[in-house]
């Protein structure tokens, strides 16, 4: 028997199909290695040191040159354009905008999600069709109008335009949070009722408390959609105050000569994108993998 | 033997659906007592989301729809044009160039991404319920697809890019992979599948772990193969799940943007690669014609409208095996 069960684990197909999987993980990781190979080396040996699998004289200067941290002609010694890039303050314009983003939203998509799925109104059916009708309408559509409106509001350049239209609802997160409150057991509720608290009161002291850990899984993925935000943050505050890290390195791409683009820098950029996602993935990577099983689908 | 595992499914799937069937007869019927006139707290937990949906969808759609009869350039006010945009996309080269572009990505970019999910996804069921390996096949869909387009880029580099070294290593011919007309689209779908299977694998993984796992030891009592499961069992169950999968990712495949966007060809080489999101984006923010933008905007509503219908009927998405 125990040889059988042997045999079963490790028979061909079984390590055809753990090869399969390895292989799959290596292709899928090993693009963020060479990121970061890139970025440790020094740019004017990138064209004769670009194949082994560690620089010859790996270096920082190419994550110092993109911060800021160096002057202008050390940052032309150390082959850049001499343009100054402040990728920290990029950093901090995009945790500022996700962090906005997905903590507003959560909070007031949870309260009309909670209405949509607990109180009675009228209307309320045909109201949520609506809003679920707009899950299908593409992006594109109406973010030439919401422009068109920010730019009358005086707000392009600021946070306030490139956060607002996605800061107090999305079709998607009302719809989702409305199927998760479907399923808290109406008796938690009829308890604080007795208690004689209103509904107000009742979300606040009872619902929120005890959806804590679902709120905080879509509040990280709202905060990851919105870091990988490009075209409305480029179209609205692609100014160094406002400016993103992927608004940051399109324009330092654009700047970059064509022939010869500036790989090192790019890519040291490219892995200040990288790290915040990854610590996200260390902390709560459990959780953001469990949401699979149950966001279903974007 | 494929009876016996069908019936398997089937009085597993029964067991489930009358489960389900007191539950849902519950839910309605608490939806039918609770109090009515909820209507002024109501307000009051909509209101942020209603004045949202007012301004920035509600809106902004029937201003899209608007501007899509004017001639429009962002500084003077709109100038009614009627019909002139519409009948200006029918005789529009560029822009049957991008639908046609735009499909040619959606093909590859979907079959080879759905497949390799499915593979991976039908691996990871039969092999392990490792988060690890979850969770790494899930950094790219973290990273800004900006980032994912940069670094592709860079691996693909004509001269300096790790690819090419490893194809002249092998002794096959090299290309410029970004900036032929012939490899520049595929390179770019190439660029997304890498972005997205892990993803779309961990959607289909979990449609997976919905099938009861009485039918896979009936099967496998039978002695039925592993492929024999995947085809016979797996893949019939998990429709709906793949079906609805699928819409999505066409959907989301058909609206491409950012890793055109920020390839220097800029929809190049010689119009390779101008998807619809594309063009649209250049119409209104390059040239400034908003009216004849949105015109183009509206169209692509419609046709992402029909091509669902069309994909939820095709794949009859609303319906399972498994009830």
């Amino acid at each position: 028997m125990a040889r059988t069960t042997t045999a079963r684990r490790w028979s061909i197909g079984r390590v055809l199909a753990w090869a399969f999987l390895g292989v799959a993980l290596v292709v899928t990781i090993f693009p963020f290695y060479w990121m970061l190979r890139t970025a440790l080396t020094p740019a004017h040996e990138l064209a004769t040191d670009n194949t082994g699998l560690w620089p010859a004289h790996p270096t920082l200067i190419n994550f110092r040159r993109v911060t800021g941290a160096t002057t202008v002609a050390q940052n032309q010694a150390a082959g850049g354009s001499g343009a100054q890039l402040n990728f920290l303050l990029y950093l901090r314009n995009s945790i500022i905008y996700s962090t906005l983003i997905a903590a507003a939203q959560t909070l007031f998509c949870a309260m009309a999600g909670y209405a949509f799925a607990r109180l009675a109104f009228r209307g309320r059916d045909a109201l949520f069709g609506v809003f679920v009708m707009a899950l299908m309408v593409p992006p594109i559509f109406t973010l030439l109008p919401n422009f068109a409106l920010v730019k009358s509001l005086g707000w392009l350049g600021s946070f306030a335009g490139m956060v607002a239209p996605s800061m107090l609802m999305t079709p998607f997160a009302v719809f989702f949070l409305r199927q998760f409150f479907l399923n808290i057991p109406r008796e938690v509720e009829e308890a604080a009722t007795i208690d004689g608290a209103g509904r107000w009161i009742q979300f606040w002291r009872v619902i929120i408390p005890m959806s804590r850990g679902p709120l905080f899984t879509i509040g990280l993925i709202t905060t990851v959609w919105a870091w990988k935000d490009y075209l409305w943050p480029l179209l609205v505050g692609p100014n160094p105050g406002t400016r993103v890290l992927t608004v940051g390195l399109g324009i330092f791409l654009q700047q970059s000569p064509n022939t010869a683009p500036d790989w090192t820098g790019l890519m040291a950029g490219s892995v200040l994108t990288v790290i915040p996602v990854g610590l996200l993935m260390v902390f709560f990577g459990r959780r953001l993998v469990e949401s699979m099983n149950f966001t279903g689908i974007k | 033997m494929g009876t016996t595992s069908v019936d398997a499914a089937e009085s597993g799937l029964a067991v489930a659906t009358a489960a389900d069937r007191p539950r849902r007869r519950e839910r309605a019927r608490r939806r039918a007592a609770a109090p009515r006139g909820d209507g002024r707290i109501a307000l009051l937990f909509l209101a942020p989301a209603l004045l949202g949906f007012a301004v920035f969808y509600v809106y902004p759609a029937i201003r899209g729809a608007y501007y899509s009869t004017t001639d429009y350039n962002l500084l003077s006010p709109p100038r009614g044009v009627g019909m002139a945009n519409y009948t200006a996309l029918v005789h529009d080269a560029l822009f049957w160039n991008a639908l046609k572009v735009t499909g040619y990505y959606v093909v590859l970019n979907i079959v080879s991404q759905t497949v390799l999910a499915l593979v991976l996804a039908a691996l990871m069921f039969r092999l392990t319920r490792s988060v690890v390996v979850r969770a790494m096949l899930l950094v790219p869909w973290l990273v800004p697809n900006v980032t994912v387009g940069l670094l592709f880029l860079w691996l693909f580099d004509a001269d300096l890019g790790l690819v090419n070294h490893l194809i002249s290593a092998a002794g096959l011919s090299t290309h410029g992979w970004f900036s032929s007309t012939t490899w520049a689209m595929p390179t770019i779908a190439l660029t997304n599948t890498w972005a997205y299977t892990g993803y779309t694998a961990l959607l289909l993984y979990a449609g997976m772990l919905q099938i009861p796992g009485q039918v896979y030891e009936a099967a496998m009592l039978d002695g039925a193969s592993e492929l024999r499961m995947f085809f016979r069992l797996t893949l019939p169950l998990m429709r709906p799940v793949l079906a609805l999968v699928l819409v999505v990712s066409v959907i989301g495949s058909f609206q491409m943007f950012d890793t055109v966007a920020i390839t220097p060809t800029h929809g190049g080489p010689v119009n390779a690669t101008r998807v619809i999101y594309y063009y649209i984006y250049e119409l209104a923010f390059t040239h400034f014609r908003m009216g004849y933008a949105s015109a183009a905007a509206m169209s692509l509503v419609l046709i992402l409208g029909a091509l669902t219908l069309l994909q939820m009927r095709l794949l009859r998405a609303s319906r399972s095996d498994l009830a």
